[in-house]
């Protein structure tokens, strides 16, 4: 196990460290950045004096590697459009979308496990069909589309929850719905492909056979095993949420690290973007780590190859 | 673009179903968004619109436009007259206070001035304080303000983005701490600043009663920053808010049929032209023949093209400067029309008869480049569109790239030619033509202070722009507000939403 961790863990560095340079590198590939950051009507002096302020006139090498040990040190910089320390902004911004993550996955998990529950418990059948095809719509929907819906129905015709902003729990209803929806078909597939395979195995058949009832026997004693992948899997998911709800925060108004990504990319901040890549890339590799260690660790095979 | 129309047209029709949303007047609050964030709220910080409107509430000017008739009123200031050319004496109001208490006297004026023309500072929109040698105090209530060259705009710009700060205040918490709470001395007050969120404004009940600025009837105004146009449309039909601007022009027509809505266009000071680089090394050498920059002028529909896709209330412009500004005038300019086959007949005897290849850039109004690629094709001229982000496209033009490039210029809401036009033709960087003359006649217009030697310089100018063909002027930009049908709200060509006089039906 030990062995195993350690690979794991030197791979994942290597995969932070690449992600890194590649952001820092593309950032810079369209066009000239002391140009954005003079903005519209600025004079060739203006632009001279932002090259030499924030050492943009330096080769990109010895650029990347600064940025790269004052990280390690805690140190993102100063963000180029807001003024204020990089991490301090970005802390400030995560709450919203953390919350929205975890909102997104509770409900993800909320609709997924029902339905693949019912989809393993009557394979095959319309139920299945039909949870399978609820499913689907929720993977082949874009997700500013569902959200527009979501807006129209219970917002503008009946005026059931506010259309934009984060201050209430009422905020984050429609949000939580469009993110969660999105994700919830993986999840729901693969609680239902565990659940067929453990509601098959030997011990459930003897479980029946002791007389059982069928709810205890599916909730007491198959989901427990049928869960196994679908916790590595949410640790999976949401990373995935952290970093991809740039769409739903621009929607409804949320002021978090997704919007935050967006405006520094629109207004080339590139400390901000390149922070916000790194952490949200550190964070995505600290949680596939966790997956497949919680994987391994749950089942022995895993490890050795 | 599909599931934006029907989620449009959707949204438009679901209102059967919504009540009237007259919230705003119950609590006698102005919900307003926009969809950029600025990144200071002072408005020495920031150079987005929004920091512009957010300035012009919270803070004062010294002097004061009046935007409907443009004459020049007193509003910190009560007396100004220039010294010398460069040297304006301005005579300062009495019993004006800040939002915190602090008097406003030479001081606030002097140290704010000082402060912001320095490099230092790093001011974001610099070229509105960079004509700023020094500010200097001759008593409490007299000051000075001496200009780094002769600048006749100076007035315009004292009407506009100069705001004074306090100086007590200002010293102590710098642009940062006037971003988390601001103080200003202006009809409204910030009571609440959730940076990236919102601000909220009370009205401030101290506000001076000399000023040219009313009382506001308004009691609150609710900033809110909402970054995707649709929650905004959604926001107005839900009723969450009272007012929204830069909708698009196909919304804007849906909009208009919703009860409770009502949506209002306004000219704005944005220009729309082409530009050509004519220089020696040009990527497009077909330019340099005058006989080509005709044809493109006459290739291209500019009346169609306002009535199909721009919008009501923008209007052709024949010289490169909006109408309102000082010095601008298309008297004596040459005037092309419409005439695709005159355009083909021009191409064929400057040697061109099957056409030529061109690369197009442009930035913004993606749809009114490509009608112009329409119309250019109709007349041979095979236009290839390179569409990028400003930044990038400026590279391209400062680098001499770009033959023919699709502009638009806002001159930050002054209304001086001395704002638009040599920023193209004075050999800065933008200017890929380069002429002499013209250049010289800008310079007599920028640094004369005789009014009338300015005026006349400039009209040469802008006739020798379009007599040599140099670039095509096409028209203004409208911007289409919606708002709620109970706020009286007039829309002015400098985009800025006066709160302080807006009233409920």
């Amino acid at each position: 196990m030990i062995a195993f961790t350690v690979k794991r863990l030197g791979l994942a560095v290597l995969v932070a460290v690449a992600v890194s340079a590649l952001a820092f590198l593309l950032l810079r590939a369209s066009g000239d950045v002391a140009i954005a950051l003079a903005g519209e009507g600025a004079r060739a002096e203006d632009i001279e004096n932002i090259r030499r302020i924030y050492g943009l006139d330096r080769p990109l090498l010895v650029q990347y590697l600064e940025w790269l040990l004052k990280m390690l040190q805690g140190d993102f910089g100063q963000s180029l459009y807001f003024k204020t320390d990089v991490l301090d902004l970005v802390l400030a911004k995560l709450p919203t979308t953390a919350l929205l993550a975890v909102f997104a996955l509770m409900f993800a998990l909320a609709i997924s496990l029902p339905l693949g529950i019912l989809a393993a418990v009557y394979p095959n059948s319309w139920i299945d069909r039909l949870c399978l095809s609820l499913a689907v719509v929720g993977q082949a929907m874009p997700n500013f589309f569902f959200a527009l819906i979501l807006i129209m129905v219970l917002s503008i015709s009946f005026r059931v929850l506010p259309v934009s902003g984060s201050e209430s729990w009422s905020h984050f209803v429609m949000p939580t719905v469009a993110l969660g929806y999105y994700v919830a078909p993986a999840f729901m597939r693969l609680v239902r492909a565990g659940m067929i395979e453990v509601l098959a195995s030997d011990y459930v058949r003897t479980a029946r056979a002791k007389g059982l009832s069928g709810a205890s026997i599916i909730l007491k004693h198959a989901l427990r095993n049928a869960l196994v992948p679908v916790v590595a899997l949410a640790a999976v998911q949401l990373g995935f949420l952290l970093g991809g709800s740039v769409v739903i925060e621009t929607i409804f108004a949320l002021d978090g690290v997704g919007f935050l990504a967006y405006q520094s990319i629109t207004h080339k901040d590139l400390p901000v973007t390149q922070a916000i890549v790194a952490l949200l890339s550190f964070i995505y590799v600290g949680l596939t780590l966790a997956a497949d260690l919680t994987n391994a660790w749950l089942d022995p095979r895993i490890r050795i190859g | 673009m599909v599931a934006r129309h029907t989620c449009a047209f959707a949204l438009t029709t679901a209102l059967a179903l919504a009540g009237s949303a007259f919230a705003g007047e119950r609590d006698n609050t102005v919900r307003f968004a926009y969809d950029q964030v600025p990144e200071n709220v002072d408005p020495y910080m920031n150079n987005v619109r929004v920091g512009v409107i957010i300035g012009q509430q919270v803070w004062d000017t010294l002097i004061y436009r009046d935007p409907k008739t443009n004459d020049y009123k007193g509003q910190l200031a009560t007396a100004w007259k220039w010294v010398d050319d460069t040297t304006l004496e301005l005579e300062l109001r009495k019993g004006v206070k800040f939002h915190n208490g602090e008097e406003f006297d030479a001081d606030d004026v002097v140290h704010t001035l000082n402060f912001v023309s320095k490099p230092e500072s790093k001011v974001v929109s610099s070229q509105n304080v960079s004509w700023i040698a020094r500010a200097e105090k001759l008593d409490k209530y007299k000051v000075r303000i001496i200009t780094r060259s002769p600048f006749p705009a100076a007035i315009e710009y004292l009407a506009g983005p100069v705001v004074i700060h306090p100086n007590e205040y200002y010293e102590k918490v710098g642009p940062k701490g006037m971003n988390e709470k601001p103080v200003g001395s202006g009809p409204y007050r910030v009571a609440e600043h959730a940076v990236g969120k919102f601000i909220r404004l009370e009205r401030n009940g101290d506000y001076f009663k000399d000023s040219p600025k009313p009382m506001p009837k308004i009691e609150k105004i609710e900033i809110r920053f909402i970054p995707d146009r649709q929650t905004q449309v959604a926001e107005m039909l839900s009723g969450g808010l009272d007012l929204i601007m830069h909708v698009a022009l196909d919304q804007a027509n849906q909009l208009k049929n919703v009860p409770h809505l009502k949506v209002v266009s306004g000219e704005t000071m944005r220009i729309v032209f082409l530009n050509y680089n004519t220089t020696e090394n040009t990527p497009a050498s077909p330019l340099k023949d005058i006989r080509v920059r005709q044809a493109i002028a006459h290739a291209i529909d500019r009346e169609s093209m306002i009535k199909q896709i721009v919008g009501e209330g923008a209007r052709v412009l024949h010289t490169q400067c909006f109408p309102s500004q000082f010095g601008c005038t298309d008297e004596g300019a040459t005037r092309f029309n419409y005439d695709p086959a005159k355009a083909k007949q021009l191409l064929k005897e400057a040697g061109y008869p099957d056409g030529f290849d061109i690369d197009f850039y442009a930035y913004r109004e993606r749809n009114q480049t490509e009608a112009m690629i329409g119309y250019l094709r109709a007349v041979g001229i095979r236009a290839n569109l390179r569409f990028m982000q400003y930044a990038a496209m400026r590279d391209q033009v400062r680098a001499g790239k770009a033959p023919l490039i699709h502009q638009t210029w806002g001159s930050f809401s002054v209304n001086d030619v001395s704002a638009s036009i040599p920023v193209y033709f004075k050999f800065l960087p933008d200017d890929i033509t380069r002429d002499a003359e013209v250049r010289d006649l800008l310079e007599r217009g920028d640094s004369s202070v005789d009014p009338n030697v300015r005026k006349e310089a400039y009209k040469k100018a802008l006739a020798l722009i379009t007599e040599r063909a140099y670039g095509l002027s096409l028209y203004s930009l409208p911007v289409f507000y919606v708002a709620a049908k109970n706020l009286n709200f007039v829309a002015y060509p400098d985009e800025m939403p006066r709160f302080w006089e807006m009233t409920w039906k």
